[in-house]
């Protein structure tokens, strides 16, 4: 045979080399770290003064200039008030849960938005949390490109296993806005245990917990044989080392309320306290206290800190995340005898307490061999290695909240219970309430409690057009569909008559289409040309896949033609080649039209001979197997 | 039999409508309409070894899962995330001893609630699930707890092995009542778990 037989599934990706380079992007709230794998090898790309973090902070100068990571941070000092910090914790988040958080965020919130996606007020502009990701992601980008010194336009990047569905999906636009491809999102633990599986080629079953600066998640994993099952993930979005901040904070202030009277503090003093507070539980790791000053308003305060009094502060953030720990081992029906390790990630696994209390509890000393900052950003890297070069390893992965619909009396019907595994499509029939009732709302949710108003809305939608029918009667099915990245879409059939309406899940605390469309147009210079060029990567990329398609039919069936039939397909074949090569999308749609035309009859053929041979005596049986499951 | 060959969507060639890849050109092919057991390449039984269970699942996902078709055409990618899909729901139904008896009986056309807490009309099951009952509610130290998770646990083989019995008897009637009798003791392991969970935390 003259043709290379590959492995199924395994045919070289077309233009491989066409695109730039993929990395692994831990996009955390405090930090984010960019990271590159090579052959299973993977590097944290540092800057030149050696630092692999990027604080995911923001400053905004009055004209115009962005600056993102330290030099944001030093800004900070100066003019508090256009910098933004910890903006993870507003990913996917609307208008009414930003009150819960209200005093914990050192920012200004636009109050006045539509209800929708939070906006906040820094320098005179208006800005959401995506697009804030967004410039964060343009510098983790530019930072690898320096280090690389090529284009990165593809990544993995990672989200807490706890993040919902509007949290994904803003993370993906932010990185949409800042020129990357999303190859896939993945879970901050399952990357870390990839990290680590893959240096210690461990068995068994893993607990991942991973404290960072706003989130906080625990995830049970199975590795085997290169396999990363996750088992069952648990945490809390708003839970994490800035709570310890906070604490420090608060206290300082209460402090010094005594010795000046109680006087309300701007955004930017509170973000003054909590630097200090940062620095104080930093410090506090490795000493068992300190002193440090505030000053604000020209008043100056001193504040002595003892490492027990911290963790007396800390110790109630602590026990929340054992408690959700010790729920998540039911939830994975495993004792904690059957963990063979603990695996740490997070900066703020770096308190003592925390590896301390991680440690009892798990009953052995946790895994952190791995710098627990870089640990993230090293699984996505070995990740996006992975997903474009190929790799043994294989992750899969569980949606981490329960999502369903609102039924009557506000009650959650669950669809698709947590812990599922991704991708996933799951169905569940509803019926009409009233006589005649001719639409129906459909509000999905996502959580674990029993009542809609408990659980996160996620998007509305409305069925309409059903037949007038006694309540009861309809039939209509819901379907939710998961993808790997862990982002759902719902469908909703009336089935008696087939009326049919899908949503792919805009939040109802996202970005329109319409707004990430005006964004794309405002913040990219190239946004038309790097849309035109995607469009022509995809349509190269299926033409040539047509081309192999057409080349392996001839090499088994080339017999079919004449030599003149041959001849006109050989023709069509070097024209997809040739403007897959040199020409524009116009140009390989067309080819690839022409191809499609100039090799029907030879399918025909092809079909009748398939069936001819069917009918000649082989068994069904024997077709399956000829006709293969392709393994050979 | 022309119904047992069906053209690639790529080269447009003759495939087996089970094939997951065109034996000619390799392109990966939409999940075939096939019950979960021969999904996963396993005989139709209530008897499976798990540990089969997994190695022929991890194995299907390694060829179809959406992250080895991550730089492919986008026709590619939303086939191979049906397979995945398909591949998960099966693996989700065998892999439970209590939806896999479920599914056994629909394949058989009988239709067994595993969800819902439904009417018992077995004198036999009401009496145990009264009777277990009430030990969980009279239990107060951790030590009766672990001796009542034991005997449901117990409890639980003996159902599997009945039910394996039962299938290859193809007595279905007897099959639905271990079925119920299972979801009764796999919600009664749940509560006394989580009431130990609680014991536990109050001991810390």
């Amino acid at each position: 045979m003259l043709l290379q037989i590959n492995e199924p599934g395994a045919t070289p990706a077309p233009h491989a080399n066409d695109q730039g380079a993929a990395v692994g992007i831990d996009l955390g709230t405090t930090n984010s770290v960019v990271a590159i794998a090579t052959d299973g090898q993977a590097t944290v790309l540092r800057d030149e003064a050696g630092h692999g973090l990027i604080p995911s902070v923001v400053a905004y100068g009055a004209d115009g200039t962005i600056l993102v990571g330290r030099e944001a941070r030093r800004e900070l000092l100066d003019n508090p008030e256009t910098v933004v910090s910890s903006i993870k914790r507003l990913m996917g988040r609307g208008v009414a849960d930003v009150k819960s958080l209200a005093g914990t965020l050192p920012f200004e919130l636009d109050v006045a938005a539509d209800g929708g996606m939070v906006r906040l007020k820094v320098s005179g502009r208006t800005l959401t949390p995506v697009e804030v990701s967004a410039d964060i992601l343009r510098a983790v980008k530019a930072r690898a490109e320096a280090v690389l010194g090529k284009t990165v336009d593809r990544a993995v990047v990672t989200v807490p296993a706890y993040f919902d569905d509007g949290a994904r999906s803003a993370t993906k636009d932010a990185a949409r806005l800042a020129g990357l491809a999303v190859l896939r999102l993945v879970n901050e633990p399952t990357a870390a245990a990839l990290a680590y599986g893959l240096d210690n080629q461990s068995e068994g079953l893993y607990a991942v917990y991973d404290l960072g600066g706003g989130t906080f998640d625990i995830s049970i994993l199975r590795m085997e044989k290169g396999v990363f099952q996750v088992r069952a993930t648990g945490g809390d979005a708003a839970l994490g080392g800035d709570d310890f901040d906070h604490a420090i904070a608060e206290s300082f202030l209460a402090e010094r309320a005594v010795t000046f009277g109680d006087v309300a503090i701007t955004s930017s003093e509170a973000k003054q306290a909590l630097a200090t507070g940062r620095m104080a539980k930093e410090c506090l790791s490795s000493s068992t206290w300190g002193e440090w000053v505030i000053e604000l308003d020209g008043k100056t305060s001193r504040h002595r800190l003892e490492l027990a009094a911290f963790e007396a502060m800390a110790a109630p953030f602590v026990e929340r995340t054992i408690a959700i720990c010790r729920a998540v081992l039911v939830d994975a029906g495993v004792g904690i005898e059957d963990i063979k390790g603990v695996v740490l990630v997070g900066g703020s696994t770096r308190v003592p307490l925390v590896r301390r209390r991680v440690a009892e509890f798990f009953g052995r000393e946790p895994l952190a061999n791995i710098n627990p900052d870089e640990v993230v950003a090293v699984g996505a890297a070995l990740q996006a290695e992975a997903l474009t070069a190929g790799s043994d390893t294989l992750l899969l992965d569980v949606t981490p909240l329960s999502l369903g619909i609102e039924t009557m009396g506000g009650i959650v019907e669950k669809v698709i219970p947590r812990n599922t595994p991704i991708p996933v499509a799951m169905a569940q029939e509803f019926t009409t309430y009233q006589d005649g009732q001719d639409a129906m709302l459909i509000h999905v949710v996502q959580g674990e409690r029993e009542m809609v108003d408990q659980c996160r809305s996620l998007a509305r939608f409305v069925l309409s057009g059903i037949p007038a029918m006694a309540a009861g009667a309809a039939r209509i099915r819901v379907t939710f569909a998961v993808d790997a990245d862990g982002l759902l879409t719902v469908s909703a059939k009336e089935t008696t008559t087939e009326v049919e309406q899908a949503v792919s899940v805009k939040p109802s605390y996202g970005l329109t289409d319409d707004e990430m469309a005006t964004m794309l147009r405002d913040s990219l210079e190239h946004a038309e040309e790097d849309m035109t060029a995607r469009l022509l990567v995809e349509a190269k990329v299926e033409a040539e896949r047509s081309a192999l398609a057409v080349k392996a039919a001839l090499a088994v069936d080339a017999d079919l033609l004449s030599t003149a039939e041959q001849a006109v397909i050989n023709r069509a074949l070097d024209d997809v080649e040739r403007t897959v090569k040199d020409g524009d999308r116009d140009a390989v749609l067309a080819a690839a039209a022409a191809l499609e035309t100039g090799t029907k009859v030879f399918a025909e053929r092809r079909m009748d001979r398939g069936i001819r041979q069917a009918l000649a005596g082989m068994t069904v049986e024997n077709l399956g197997k000829s006709l293969g499951d392709g393994t050979k | 039999m022309s119904g047992a060959i069906v053209p690639c969507w790529s080269c447009k060639g003759p495939i087996s409508p089970r094939a997951l890849f065109c034996s000619t050109c390799g392109a990966v092919q939409p999940p075939g309409v096939i019950d979960h057991f021969g999904r996963l390449g396993l005989r139709r039984s209530f008897a499976i070894d798990p540990a089969d269970l997994d190695r022929q699942y991890f194995g299907l996902q390694r060829r179809l899962h959406p992250d080895r078709f991550a730089t492919r055409s986008a026709k590619e990618r939303a086939l191979s995330q049906q397979q995945a899909t398909a591949i998960n729901e099966a693996y989700e139904t065998l892999k439970d001893p209590l939806k896999r008896a479920a599914y056994l009986l629909r394949l058989a056309g009988r239709v067994v609630d595993i969800d819902q807490a439904g009417t018992v009309d077995d004198p036999a099951l009401l009496m145990e699930a009264m009777e277990m009952r009430e030990a969980l509610a009279d239990a107060t130290t951790l030590a009766e707890l672990n001796e009542l998770m034991a005997t449901a646990e117990a409890a639980v083989g003996d159902c599997h092995e009945a039910l394996a019995q039962a299938f290859v008897d193809d007595d279905l009637d007897g099959a639905g009542k271990l079925t119920t009798r299972l979801k009764y003791l796999g919600k009664m392991i749940d509560e006394t778990r989580s009431r130990k969970v609680g014991m536990t935390r109050q001991g810390l």
